[in-house]
């Protein structure tokens, strides 16, 4: 493009880059008031349950429609718990699936086992959920469960976790399929974040006599930090909503148990289910408030990895 | 100016054929009733043309959308008090009766082989029984091969009229289950998993070995589950089916409740079943569109009239001649459009 065209543009529409400027300016402004907006209508939708409990709605487990008492011990201990089985399983898998994918693989594997991990993320979530009702769980409920509780169910203090009668749907399975549900968008960051890791430094590493794992471990790993956080965090904000797939397999029970087999709830699967028909505006308010919760635990979340984030990053070029 | 004329006279034409047909109307609700509203607005549709959507979301949803005018009508299991079908301005007349069944999942165990109490599904669901082998299960059932295996009770994880039918039934016959569980469409469960719908809980059932759960009859019958026999007020041993259902409704007084919310559990009668139920349906007493209105009386009176033989093929009971009597001139006496005239 010449000088003089672009002059000319210029002359003709003098006002174009600043109307850009300003375009883009509102619509982030509309982004952040938007989520500002959804807060404050939260906090006003559950003006009656925060006045009634305050902040003993939190710890209280009780859940009852009849007699108009609530409490949100039991959808966040059960979003907390299944959150936590996702993310101690999916990390893991997700990044040694990306090492694999990265350093180990054939060449001819590459792209369509990248691909395969790509076509996982896409299958939206109520399909997770019909097939875990319908597949996992029966397989889960015949084989797996009654081998995990005979083994580690006696384990002695560590075996309560595990003990109770095998009926296949509960938190443990809700974890088990929402690990699957993050491992396709965990993995797909990490191994973007690997692939662009400098061939240098890997090689000056490996030529310094480094194994694969050291190179990995001390190379890879702390240039891609950022991405690999940030992409924990992808995978931790969508167990922590996810709602159909696990309000298909986790049994719906409003009662805190300690063994992963029993059934609980999360704030999302408790939403679902009971949101349409909520009668009495208690009720009403203490759903709106569980979704406050919810907001606010996703919040919490995220301020801890870019703290996190930040901590990495003063460690930074220091010795080892 | 010629053609000006008469493109406005095809446009006249063709609004005037837009106004001639009939609205199609929709309702929202229980679930109890789903599968008999959608074979009547199937069948009334082939004979009328007319559509009825119908959208399965609970008594309480059906309550909420009818209450905020969103639909044409509502459905709910669990009738409205008098005074809040007063303060909302609704009309409320039983549509179709039908009867609660206990389902489970035994292996070796048939379909109306196991013979339960109310008594004994309310400790079940109190969580007190806890084995199948109980001794309390087995002295019912001698000779059936009741295994060593923990009970698993299934129960609706939203809010439902047939929970209303079943929770008031316990607590008409379980003193500890109405001081410490209550009745209504959703209540505070002591053990179980809960399935969201008649359609999750007989999936569960189906599903888990080892369980038992409620569903309205027409759901275990479709499902192919296993249902169990009662013991009913008079000590009778009665299996679900559209002649017990029938036979609790016989004695029922259908005027002595504001609104005609009468509930059928527990009734008298050698061949009546337990937990038998009306569902009723819930119209605004001043219609605003009176189109809409009309559609919905029209086809009511239209599934009334031809409706029985197809509520019998899927067990429900149809409501008595009589009673249509008594809600068409309630029709007639209370439900207006906005200038004061009868629709009816």
């Amino acid at each position: 493009m010449s000088d003089t065209q672009g002059s000319r543009r210029l002359r003709s529409a003098p006002w174009a880059d600043k109307a850009f400027e300003w375009l883009t300016r509102i619509f982030a402004f509309v982004v952040f008031s938007i989520l500002l907006a959804i807060l404050v209508s939260l906090v006003i939708g559950s003006q009656l349950t925060l006045e009634k409990y305050g902040f003993s709605f939190i710890w209280s487990a009780d859940w009852d429609p009849v007699r108009e008492k609530f409490g949100a011990l039991v959808p966040i201990y059960g979003t907390v718990v299944t959150s936590l089985i996702a993310m101690l399983i999916g990390v893991p898998v997700s990044f040694g699936i990306a090492i694999f994918l990265t350093e180990l693989s054939p060449s001819w594997l590459k792209r369509p086992l990248g691909t395969a991990i790509e076509l996982l993320a896409a299958i939206p979530s109520i399909i997770y959920g019909m097939w875990g009702l319908f597949v996992f769980v029966p397989l889960f409920q015949a084989h797996l469960q009654p081998a995990i509780i005979d083994s580690l169910g006696n384990v002695p203090f560590f075996g309560a976790l595990f003990a109770g009668p095998p009926i296949g749907i509960g938190m443990l399975t809700a974890g088990l399929i929402l690990s699957i549900m993050v491992i396709p968008f965990i993995t797909a960051v990490m191994r973007d974040v690997f692939e662009i890791v400098p061939p240098m430094l890997k090689e000056s590493a490996y030529g310094l006599g480094a194994t694969t794992w050291e190179v990995v471990w001390r190379v890879v790993l702390p240039y891609t930090k950022v991405g690999v956080i940030g992409g924990i965090m992808l995978g931790l904000g969508r167990a922590l909503g996810e709602t159909m797939a696990v309000t298909f397999v986790i049994g719906n029970a409003h009662r805190l148990a300690v063994s992963l087999n029993a059934p609980g709830n999360s704030i999302a699967s408790a939403l679902a289910n009971e949101f349409t028909e909520a009668v009495g505006d208690v009720y009403y308010s203490a759903l709106i408030e569980l979704g406050l919760i919810l907001f606010l635990i996703t919040t919490v979340v995220l301020g801890l990895s870019k703290l996190l984030l930040l901590r990495l990053a003063r460690h930074e070029g220091a010795q080892t | 100016m010629k053609l000006k004329s008469l493109f406005g006279s095809l446009l006249a034409g063709a609004m005037s054929v837009g106004a001639a047909h009939a609205v199609d109307i929709t309702g929202a609700g229980a679930t109890f009733p789903y599968p008999i509203y959608a074979k009547w607005a199937d069948a009334y549709k082939k004979a009328t043309g007319v559509g009825m959507n119908y959208q399965s979301i609970g008594s309480g949803g059906g309550i909420k959308q009818i209450t905020a005018k969103t639909v044409d009508f509502g459905a709910s299991d669990a009738p409205m008090k008098g005074e809040d079908l007063e303060k909302n301005g609704l009309i409320q007349f039983p549509a179709i009766m039908g009867g609660v069944v206990p389902v489970y999942n035994l292996k070796g165990v048939k379909s109306g082989e196991l013979k339960l109490t109310g008594a004994l599904i309310a400790d079940i669901y109190l969580g007190k029984t806890k084995m199948w082998n109980d001794p309390a299960i087995a002295k019912l059932n001698p000779g059936v091969a009741l295994p060593n295996q923990a009970v698993s009770a299934v129960n609706r994880s939203d809010g439902s009229g047939t929970t209303f039918l079943f929770t008031n039934y316990l607590s008409k016959v379980s003193p500890e289950w109405k001081s410490t569980i209550g009745e209504g469409t959703a209540v505070k469960w002591s053990t179980g998993v809960g399935g969201k719908g008649n359609e999750g809980v007989a999936n569960y059932v189906a599903r888990i070995d080892g369980s038992i759960g409620y569903v309205e009859y027409a759901y275990a019958k479709q499902n192919k589950l296993s249902y169990a026999q009662m013991i009913n007020k008079d000590g009778q041993v009665v299996a679900p089916s559209d002649d017990s259902f029938k036979a609790a409704a016989a004695g029922a007084d259908w005027n002595s409740v504001p609104g005609m919310g009468v509930v059928l559990t527990d009734q008298p009668g050698k061949a009546s079943w337990p937990m038998t139920g009306a569902s009723f349906i819930l119209i605004h007493k001043r219609q605003e569109k009176p189109e809409h209105g009309r559609e919905v009386l029209r086809f009511f009176e239209w599934s009334f009239k031809n409706g029985a033989r197809m509520a019998d093929e899927l067990d429900y009971a149809p409501i008595p001649d009589a009673v249509i009597k008594l809600i068409q001139s309630a029709w007639r006496s209370q439900i207006k459009d906005p200038a004061g005239k009868t629709l009816y």
